[in-house]
């Protein structure tokens, strides 16, 4: 049970960097629909990064700056120049499939180099990871997974307890409101935007890097589209993203485990488990009506200064 | 230097046509400078696509044949996004359409005429790309359910299901042990007019029919409405379901249409990834030509020749045929970019004098 959670953990880790990242970007108000392009993009610059310079550090600061190269381009379509939300994600995601593809091809099926999955090999947290069942499951993990432990915390102290958290939140709400009171809306949707596509980025790292630590262009495999839908799931709440997206690896990881263990239904039908599952929620996150689970109210509206 | 930004009223055809072409041109430009960025040469490479596309009279019926799906999808797409209903599950209505399609095929006897055949099959897969078309419309109508992630999410589990076939009730045990679904009887098989599989006729028949309804139809018309505005609707008394779900009937049932003749004339068979990637590429041509059908089939055309082109760049030089990807993906980036020139007049400068004699 305890080796399955932990396995959950890691399985739900890509997740939730991805789905944090656009948590923060919906908050300021934008739906990115690049997440699942903006990986690819962030997995195959940090595989290339390892590659290259069997550098972890350079690796992960790579892969943050590949998601977030994609976000600009997206910022800077949505932000400056207003072009619709749905219609440029999309694009993003097809400009980042074709951009890992190529990138990648002539390192397929290609292992990273050993300095590197060493360095991210599992490290038990000393006193943490002796806590019982606990300790196993979150806290004997490697260095990828702790760095999102804190992002998830920071999101969160960041959202509820800071002044800029604050502007955040009425950015997303009213962007008219927020700009009248003085608030930089423009640098605020930028930053927000930038900063969810680097942890998209980091997402993808993550599958490329250490959970199969080889080059696969289907490495991503729909991840940044339950990342999503995750993001309804857990109703904006960075804290709830923890758990969701350990659910999600958990169902993702599934139907392989079930099989192992004989149960005689195909592993093509446990697969499709997550994908119901998010329908499921997408479904029933219309119908509840609680104020603190809606998204944020001006969410996929472009702002106009001038038509205000 | 103050910079405003200021709503155009409206704009000559020309300046529009004219920002438009420049759009284009600047994608390719900026595409090209991606390209040697990697350390390729753009002009060889764009060359060796018209090339791959054009060269030779094989090159040009293998160019149509990738416009076949590419076309008839992107209308599929036209009709849902002209509502604003972002569908995005065409690949998986795509591979429910082939699937329809194959178990016509493979359940009917051999002996049954070939064009009764054929449209039973196509029947069969206007249903199934309909059904799952359906089922995101109807929670999308009843519920306001997000339809984005809702059809993109049948793509996966479609995707799956047949995944399931194959390794599963659907494995041809003639295929030694192989994963594999069994090959269409010739009775099953879309024949050839001019070199190419008639899926080019039906593809025509699809632009002039997505064009009338469109535009000349009542239904069209509420569709278009809707898109534009769900109050207007409600407010001329419109029935707003029953339209989200016939036009998503309609756009699913054309993807499923792409099903039958992917299956039909290009594998011969069903296979998992029958849809190939086309339900996401159609959406760019569908957005390119401005939600038109006629335009659409111009730029499927072009961007079949992408395709095409990339293809034989993978033969030819042993350069990925992701290239051509991302030159789509940039051609698209610039033209959403230059609707914003469409709309809006940027003025650089100092306030002008007017606006301070005015304070003053």
């Amino acid at each position: 049970m305890q080796v399955f959670l932990a396995s959950c953990v890691v399985a739900g880790v890509p997740l939730l960097f991805a789905t944090l990242g656009e948590l923060i970007t919906e908050k300021a108000g934008n739906t990115n629909l690049g997440v699942e392009g903006m990986m690819l993009m962030g997995a195959v610059m940090a595989y290339v990064t390892a590659a290259g310079t069997q550098n972890p550090y350079l690796t992960v600061l790579v892969a943050a700056l590949a998601g977030a190269l994609g976000a600009l381009i997206y910022a800077v379509l949505t932000i400056s120049l207003r072009a619709n939300q749905v219609v440029t994600g999309l694009t993003l995601t097809i400009f980042g499939t074709g951009f890992a593809k190529f990138v990648g091809q002539p390192y397929l099926g290609k292992a990273v180099p050993a300095e590197v999955t060493q360095f991210f090999a599992k490290k038990s947290i000393p006193l943490l990871g002796d806590i019982p069942f606990i300790g196993p499951i979150f806290f004997r993990q490697d260095v990828f997974i702790y760095l999102s432990y804190v992002l998830c915390v920071l999101a969160a102290v960041y959202m509820y307890r800071t002044r800029m958290g604050l502007n955040l939140k009425a950015v997303g709400e009213n962007t008219a409101a927020a700009d009248a009171s003085g608030i930089n809306v423009m640098l605020y949707k930028y930053v927000h935007v930038l900063i969810g596509g680097a942890m998209a980025g980091l997402g993808g790292a993550y599958l490329s890097i250490v959970r199969i630590p080889l080059w696969q262009e289907d490495v991503v495999n729909g991840r940044g589209w339950i990342a999503v839908a995750l993001v309804i799931f857990v109703a904006w709440n960075p804290i709830k993203a923890f758990f969701g997206a350990i659910v999600f690896g958990g169902l993702s990881i599934m139907g392989m485990r079930l099989q192992v263990m004989g149960v005689g239904i195909s592993q093509y039908l446990f697969d499709m488990v997550p994908y119901l599952a998010t329908i499921i929620i997408v479904i029933f996150s219309t119908h509840k009506k609680r104020k603190e689970s809606q998204p944020p109210a001006d969410l996929s509206n472009n702002y106009f200064r001038e038509e205000r | 230097m103050n910079i405003r930004i200021i709503k155009r009223s409206d704009m000559p055809k020309r300046q529009e046509i004219i920002i438009r072409i420049a759009a284009v041109l600047m994608s390719i430009v900026f595409a090209g400078l991606i390209l040697v960025i990697f350390g390729l040469n753009p002009l060889k490479i764009f060359a060796t696509i018209i090339k791959g596309s054009l060269g030779t009279e094989i090159r040009i019926q293998q160019t149509i044949i990738r416009a076949i799906p590419l076309t008839i999808t992107a209308l599929g797409i036209i009709v849902a996004f002209k509502m604003k209903f972002w569908n995005i599950g065409a690949e998986g209505q795509i591979t429910m359409g082939a699937f329809g399609a194959t178990w016509v095929a493979l359940n009917l006897p051999e002996t049954l005429p070939m064009p009764v055949m054929l449209l039973l099959m196509m029947i069969a897969a206007m249903l199934c790309g309909g059904i799952w078309a359906f089922i995101p419309a109807m929670f999308k109508a009843k519920m306001g359910t997000n339809e984005t992630i809702f059809t993109l999410m049948m793509n996966y589990i479609a995707i799956k299901f047949v995944t399931y076939l194959q390794y599963g009730p659907w494995m041809d045990p003639n295929a030694g042990g192989f994963p594999k679904i069994a090959k269409f009887p010739a009775n099953a098989v879309l024949p050839s007019v001019f070199g190419i599989n008639i899926g080019w006729i039906i593809m025509l028949l699809f632009v002039v029919f997505v064009h009338i309804f469109m535009n000349y139809t009542k239904k069209g018309y509420e569709i278009a409405v809707v898109g534009e505005s769900v109050e207007t609707a409600r407010y001329a008394g419109m029935n707003i379901s029953r339209i989200i779900i016939t036009a998503m009937l309609i756009s699913g049932g054309m993807c499923g249409i792409v099903g039958m003749i992917q299956s039909s004339a290009i594998e011969k068979t069903l296979i998992s990834n029958i849809a190939g990637g086309y339900g996401f590429t159609a959406i760019i041509p569908a957005w390119l030509s401005r939600l038109n059908a006629v335009s659409a089939l111009i730029v499927c055309l072009a961007f079949a020749m992408l395709i095409q082109g990339g293809t034989y760049l993978q033969v030819s030089l042993g350069i990925s045929s992701a290239v051509s990807s991302i030159v789509q993906g940039t051609i698209l980036f610039f033209v959403l970019g230059s609707e914003f020139f469409l709309q809006y007049k940027v003025i650089f400068g100092k306030k002008s004098v007017k606006a301070e004699t005015e304070v003053a």
